[in-house]
């Protein structure tokens, strides 16, 4: 099938049979890929589909085992990061290369500097930023330190950075992760301007939605395979997540309607100020029943970590907590850090980050799964742990969550991202809680996995167990949640059911604004785009 | 206190503080490039043996200074290949670095000069001599002025006007050059570097050698500047006072010349008055002697604010997946 964009000329990037192994892993089997020049092109696949290593390939951070990589039809060999850039690649990293306390002149003049001396260097950056500025809706103060910036206007410094180098070609690894709504509208909006303007585009990302609203075609990788090339004019959501995965997979989440029962956990007026003197949570008032579901949705860093902290028994040391939590209208105390009183309590926790506070990484899978119960009655002999009790467990479990591989010696950190997180998931679930927190359940896991953890939550709730879920995925937030209350700035800038919330709507609440609250005819400014521009 | 003396002892505070900003200095362009050194104290000691014993063998104090360049820059080379290129512990890096040059310095020493670890005393053209800045003399007589230029600025050795010409140097190389903009870069965000197309390897290698020439500078003139000789640990923690002065000065150029001033300011007053009389009580010379070591723990223990070291510092530079 033809490609969008692909008329005659030589396409901006081919590439022919690249293949790449770490060790016994083949990251990528024989990939071709064809990206006609001036279109923006998809890829889009689970994770550890071998997309980032392709495109760490195209920007000389590993050198392909065998291929060719043609640039405007002529072969190139990329050796470096500099003959990647050389070759007009630009590349915006998942993760920003940006160093913090450097102005944002000083980011972008860095490794692409006109001589030994710096000023000249800066005078003529000074003036380029503000042409590409005009010229593509990329306006960011020269001077700002990039600490001080939001996310994204740190983005576009990384994008200025690419087009200071005279990139053609632009590739952005899941660009959107960090932004805020009207953040990624306007990162589109830059986008399309740069093709407009005949820019390549590289698109990497697993969210559907993106890969529908902007590019022309789209690649689809599979376990180190480039399993499709095609118009994205010419398929759909549930084509490319079948292809993604090798099988249909159910996009929209099968769930019963609720059938809540009494209040398992209220929370009246919860204010917290941090070590640091920053109010993170300005009041805050939840209830959550039991066979309940509430999502919590919000782009990250608006209280939601705070939040599920102090629920889970372990707010940073020397905040100042104020007001009130019951779970099932007994009160829980609220300083202190004390996990183990709230997991006695029947609060079980799947935390945000699973490798920081959900596992530890170097014990193996069977002590992982043991974690925050090992001093469970049926885990004890006596004074010792009953090893054989927590490994007999640990298997079982295993088993039931079909974690891959099933070996319960295998340290945590030799687990794929699904796989830990379905150690934790069944560590905690299992457990039956009266309350489940779980925080960002899918975050850099796998199609299947994400369906079973679904599942798995789900069927807590129709267990009658009550679920707080907090997600920086509104798709995961409108598919789960029986009620959604989305945060903003350590508030609840309300409440939606899922079935009449558009996210739009939702996507406004993110943004500070409420948009039943603005008076008709006002434009709406969203916080969230002004940053610190 | 009259301002004759005045004068003296904040000439010997120039004088003291020389090796100390030299070390300072040397370890600003190692941490910046986020490349920790507590062998700072090592380096100095193996350049003080080295350019001792050069300079005595030789009979000339440049030899010696190069010698002094050499047996540092080698150690600087082991710490950069410990922790650069097999991403060692910086730490233990430099712990080694000390233990080494501590050990190898009089083992050295005494298998070549059988004098208990030293080596012989230097004179003549084996030593830095003094400089007088032209029209010292001349000016002597002019009130306040004369006196400061004839006795604080001027008659020195050359290594001391080196180190405070290293200064401005080394502030313009920071915040004026490629090199500059790079090596802070790689110190806080190394990856940020890598992905411009600039190698982190050949950047830190870089300012670890930088490090290593300027220790080299320091010990030269401890041993053939300040004394007349090199003698069994002879640094006496003058690293880790430079290292202590480095975090104080936030690691900054010109904050590293007030810092390591202050300090080379202590060890003068306790210099000058062994057993200082406030008049109610004599403070013991042990305390003057150890005042120095005594605000290190103080600065060390974070007592004057916090200073933020360059954020990749410690960490060896692996490139993400």
């Amino acid at each position: 099938m033809a490609l969008a964009g692909a008329t005659g000329t030589a396409p901006a990037i081919e590439l022919r049979g690249i293949c790449k192994a770490f060790g016994p892993v083949q990251a990528n089997r024989d990939i071709d890929l064809s990206v006609p020049r001036g279109t923006i092109h998809g890829i889009i696949g689970e994770n550890g589909a071998g997309k980032s290593t392709l495109m760490s390939i195209l920007y000389g951070f590993y050198r392909p085992d065998a291929g060719e990589i043609l640039v405007g039809g002529k072969p190139v060999a990329i050796a470096d990061s500099q003959a990647a850039i050389r070759a007009g690649i630009g590349m915006v990293f998942q993760h920003f290369k940006l160093v913090q306390n450097f102005t944002v002149l000083e980011n972008v003049v860095l490794g692409a500097e006109d001589g030994r001396l710096l000023r000249p260097s800066l005078a003529r950056a000074r003036g380029e930023l503000k042409r590409l500025a005009a010229e593509y809706e990329l306006q960011v103060d020269p001077d700002a330190l990039v600490e001080e910036l939001s996310v994204g206007h740190q983005q576009r410094v990384e994008i200025l950075k690419a087009l200071y180098r005279r990139a053609d070609i632009l590739i952005l690894d899941e660009p959107t992760g960090v932004l805020t709504p009207a953040e990624a509208d306007h990162l589109f909006r830059i986008l399309r301007g740069l093709k407009d303007e005949g820019k390549t585009i590289i698109l990497i990302t697993h969210k559907l939605r993106e890969i529908m609203e902007i590019t022309d075609n789209v690649a689809v990788m599979r376990r180190g395979e480039m399993v499709a090339s095609v118009r994205t004019a010419e398929t759909s959501p549930a084509a490319l997540a079948e292809l993604m995965v090798g099988r249909k997979v159910l996009l929209r989440v099968d769930k019963a309607p609720a059938r809540p029962g009494p209040p398992v956990l209220e929370v009246r007026g919860l204010r917290m100020v941090d070590a640091d003197g920053v109010e993170r949570l300005r009041g805050i008032d939840l209830d959550i029943r039991a066979g309940e579901i509430l999502g919590i949705a919000g782009v990250a860093g608006n209280g939601q970590t705070q939040l599920l902290e102090i629920l889970g028994g372990y707010a940073e040391p020397g905040s100042r907590l104020s007001g009130e939590i019951r779970l099932k209208g007994q009160k829980l105390p609220l300083s202190g850090s004390d996990g183990r009183a709230r997991r006695r309590a029947g609060i079980g926790h799947v935390p945000e980050d699973r490798q920081a506070e959900g596992l530890i990484m170097d014990f193996t899978a069977w002590e992982n799964v043991a974690f925050g119960y090992q001093d469970a009655p049926e885990f004890r002999n006596g004074l010792l742990m009953d090893n054989a009790a927590i490994r007999k467990d640990a298997t079982g479990k295993i088993a039931r969550f079909d974690i891959r591989p099933p070996d319960p010696d295998l340290a945590a950190k030799s687990f794929s991202g699904g796989n830990q997180q379905k150690i934790v998931v069944a560590r905690e679930v299992e457990r039956n809680p009266e309350l489940l927190l779980i925080g960002q359940p899918t975050r850099g896991v796998d199609i299947g996995a994400i369906e079973f953890i679904h599942k798995r939550i789900l069927a807590l709730r129709d267990a009658g167990r009550a679920v707080l879920l907090v997600s920086v995925e509104l798709d995961e937030i409108m598919a789960l949640s029986d009620r959604i209350a989305v945060m903003f700035d350590g508030r609840i800038m309300g409440e939606r059911l899922p079935g009449e919330a558009t996210t739009g709507d939702l996507g406004c609440l993110m943004a500070g604004v409420d948009p039943t609250a603005a008076p008709p005819g006002a434009t709406a400014r969203t916080d969230a785009d002004g940053g610190a521009g | 206190m009259d301002f004759a003396t005045v004068l003296q002892i904040l000439d010997s505070a120039v004088r003291l503080m020389t090796p100390l900003l030299l070390a300072c200095l040397a370890g600003l362009y190692s941490e910046r490039a986020g490349v920790f050194d507590i062998g700072l104290e090592g380096k100095m000691l193996m350049a003080a043996f080295t350019s001792a014993s050069v300079a005595y063998a030789t009979g000339s104090a440049w030899l010696g200074l190069l010698a002094g360049i050499a047996g540092a820059a080698a150690m600087a080379g082991l710490h950069g290949l410990a922790s650069i290129s097999f991403r060692g512990n910086q730490l233990i890096s430099g712990v080694a670095i000390n233990f080494l040059a501590s050990g190898l310095t009089v083992l050295l020493g005494q298998k070549i000069f059988g004098l208990g670890g030293r080596t012989p005393s230097l004179s003549g053209a084996a030593r830095f001599g003094e400089i007088t800045l032209p029209l010292a003399d001349a000016l002597r007589p002019v009130p306040v002025i004369g006196p400061i230029y004839a006795e604080l600025i001027s008659g020195h050795t050359l290594l001391v006007y080196v180190a405070f010409a290293m200064v401005p140097l080394t502030w313009w190389v920071l915040y004026r050059t490629r090199f500059g903009l790079r090596l802070r870069a790689v110190g806080e965000n190394p990856a940020s570097v890598d992905t411009a197309g600039v190698s982190v390897t050949r950047l830190r290698y870089g300012a670890v050698m930088i490090c290593g020439v300027l220790c080299g500078i320091a010990g030269a003139y401890l041993a053939t500047g300040i004394s007349a000789g090199f003698v069994k640990e002879m640094t006496a923690g003058r690293g880790f006072i430079a290292l202590a002065a480095l975090i104080f000065a936030k690691w900054r150029p010109w904050s590293a010349l007030f810092a390591t001033f202050l300090f080379g300011l202590m060890e003068a007053v306790a210099n000058r008055f062994p057993d200082l009389d406030l008049g109610f009580v004599t403070v013991p010379s042990m305390f003057m002697n150890a005042l120095p070591y005594i605000l290190t723990v103080i600065i060390l223990a974070g007592f004057v604010g916090r200073a933020i070291p360059p954020r990749a510092g410690g960490e060896p530079y692996v490139k993400e997946r």
